[in-house]
């Protein structure tokens, strides 16, 4: 087992070195660079001095090099394009704290909810609480979130008032100056983002339930007289959470890096704006330090998917 | 609990109850699926809102009472809906007939819809195939592919070929085909790998066929009916994604019309007065994604062969 998440863990690195390969490479291959845009051009001197300073005058192997060896060291450079052009960590650290306390309540609501609702659908399968389950999970994937995120926004915001309350924080933060832990400001972003991933929560649960309620071994259970709260957390939960496991896990890290769509709307201070603002503005530093981190929850998150199919099935074997 | 015991008893195909003197009555697989498929109502609406929408699309030159982008000089711009019966649905911000754009987004829509799926079927089932079917370092490099390419993420790698390659529907459609063509790999992969050592895969080997009968006589007839369940779930996170990228200004240029672009230049300050901007086109793109999944549920459960009735 330890040898196994050994390899693994080198095989991530291995496809991080990769894609920073492929990312550093292609975004300097393309025409145009962070200070040959907009509409202000800068003398062919002061863009030399530019270049100069943010060392985009040597060759870019020795700056993939370069940009490599500090990586290792968690720094990925000054950003280009943020006001004051601070360490790219230090703006990660600064943003993505407020886009991961919603994304980890997304997690909480999308997943509990998904989960009762599927598995309560799939046990009264065919019935009208089937069907009404069925309807809304449908309904939560008939609209993008942003527009979602705005009729929300509407009806909630600027119809019932909700944000001129100015008693919005239940946890405050803990230390100054960061994000609360839970304020009411995450309810309708939450709320928003939760649906999506709450209907494919509760298909999937429906579906993998209902098909473990028809298994061989769930008739054994009857027969021999279990209860059906018995045979359901026994029998059929534990047996239906490898689709799930499959189908639900990958979903998470996009979840915790934020939607840009939902921060665009709600105004949310968070880490999805820079997943545009530093591709228009060629933010290099910006760039690599993102696609880093999202290929670095890509990775961690199917390790823990298949070291989590051992624990369920004692077949699997790694 | 009734209800599943009944389902867990597979009944008797009729044919096999009929003496050999009766007339054969032919059921095909395919005669079942559409049967099963016609007798679910929620199917056949799905199927009747999207042949509509589809009719609309490719007719748009005929119906549509003017053109995409024919601006009323003369009129008020955002002209609300329900006033003048020559523009029912009013005008939008730039003078321009709501109606003949909604229609003629019809058109937009549904093609991004359509040819993103395709193309990256195109790419990733080929790939899923060989993959699957081939095994050994093939797979290896295909899959270590795989990895990188799930690893950057979607959105970023999007706008940075969009930013690169310019705005516009062909590039729009070209840039998402490129993002997408994982999901359709991985599927046919994991089918073809299930299918590989099945007992009729090695029955037909051993009579002598050669991997491309296997692989398109005995396999591919397999895996098609999960794949085209997975390709009709994938035509309404097409339209989504076009219109996440309208939405921030870098899908669709100007003056072409899609509902994905229209939802995203209506949804600003003016929306508390001027609704009809955001709330037609989005009433229209939920028609389209309700309709694609409805079929997309059909299909699933009328191309399974283990439901019998």
């Amino acid at each position: 087992m330890t040898g196994y998440i050994l390899r693994r863990l080198i095989a991530l690195l291995l496809v991080l070195l990769a894609v920073s390969a492929i990312v550093f490479f292609l975004m300097n291959a393309v025409p145009g660079g962070p200070f040959s845009l907009g509409e202000r051009g800068y003398t062919p001197d002061a863009l030399a001095n530019l270049e100069r300073k943010y060392g985009l005058d040597k060759p870019v192997t020795e700056r993939y090099i370069n940009f490599l060896i500090s990586a290792v060291q968690l720094d990925f450079g000054n950003s280009f394009a943020v006001a004051g052009s601070p360490p790219v960590t230090a703006v990660i650290l600064r943003t993505w704290p407020v886009t991961l306390h919603i994304g980890l309540y997304t997690i909480i609501v999308s997943f509990g909810f998904g989960l009762v609702m599927g598995t309560f659908a799939a046990y009264h399968r065919n019935s009208w609480v089937d069907n009404l389950i069925t309807f809304l999970a449908t309904l939560g994937i008939t609209l993008p979130n942003f527009i979602i995120a705005t009729f929300l926004l509407i009806i909630f915001g600027f119809q019932a008032g909700w944000g001129e309350d100015q008693k919005r924080w239940i946890i405050g933060p803990l230390i100054p100056g960061g994000s609360a832990i839970l304020s009411w400001d995450y309810f309708l972003p939450v709320i928003t983002y939760a649906l999506a991933p709450l209907a494919l929560v509760a298909r999937y649960t429906r579906s993998s339930v209902s098909d473990a309620l028809g298994a061989d071994y769930v008739r054994t259970a009857r027969a021999k007289g279990l209860s059906d709260v018995a045979i359901m957390f026994r029998h059929v939960l534990r047996n239906a959470a490898i689709p799930m496991v499959t189908v639900l896990l990958p979903q998470i890290p996009n979840l915790l890096t934020g939607s840009l769509f939902i921060e665009v709307v709600y105004g949310i201070p968070g880490l999805g704006k820079f997943f545009v603002t530093s591709i228009f503005n060629r933010d290099y530093p910006m760039i690599m330090g993102l696609v880093l981190l999202v290929a670095f929850f890509w990775g961690i998150t199917y390790l823990i998917t298949d070291i989590l199919y051992t624990l369920i099935d004692p077949r699997v074997r790694l | 609990m009734s209800s599943q015991n009944v389902e867990a008893n597979p009944t008797v195909p009729p044919t096999r109850l009929t003496p050999p003197t009766a007339p054969v009555v032919r059921r095909t697989l395919l005669g079942d699926a559409i049967r099963r498929f016609r007798r679910n109502r929620l199917a056949m609406v799905g199927l009747v809102i999207l042949i509509a929408f589809l009719l609309v699309g490719v007719l748009a030159d005929v119906i549509s009472p003017y053109r995409y982008d024919q601006v009323f000089f003369t009129k008020r711009a955002s002209m609300l809906p329900f006033i003048e019966p020559a523009h029912p649905l009013g005008l939008d911000n730039s003078s321009r007939d709501y109606l003949s754009r909604l229609i003629y987004g019809a058109r937009t829509s549904l093609t991004v819809g359509m040819l993103v799926p395709l193309i990256a079927f195109a790419i990733g089932m080929p790939l899923g195939m060989l993959s699957g079917f081939r095994g050994g370092w093939v797979d290896f490099t295909i899959q270590r592919l795989v990895d990188i390419a799930t690893a950057i993420p979607p959105l970023l790698f999007a706008l940075f070929l969009l930013s690169v390659v310019g705005s516009g529907v062909g590039n729009v459609i070209f840039v998402l085909a490129i993002t997408t063509w994982i999901e359709p790999l991985r599927l046919t992969r994991a089918q073809f790998l299930a299918y590989r050592e099945k007992e009729f895969v090695t029955a037909a080997r051993a009579l002598g066929a050669s991997d491309w009968q296997i692989v398109f006589n005995h396999i591919l007839p397999n895996v098609l009916s999960p794949l085209l369940v997975a390709f009709t779930f994938a035509i309404p996170l097409a339209i989504f994604a076009e219109a996440g990228l309208s939405f921030l200004g870098i899908g669709i240029t100007e003056p072409t019309a899609s509902w994905g672009k229209m939802v995203g230049s209506g949804i600003g300050n003016t929306i508390r007065v001027y609704y009809h901007l955001a709330l037609f086109p989005t009433l229209l793109v939920a028609l389209t994604v309700l309709g694609f999944s409805f079929v997309g549920d059909g299909l699933q459960e009328a191309l399974d062969p283990n439901r019998s009735n």
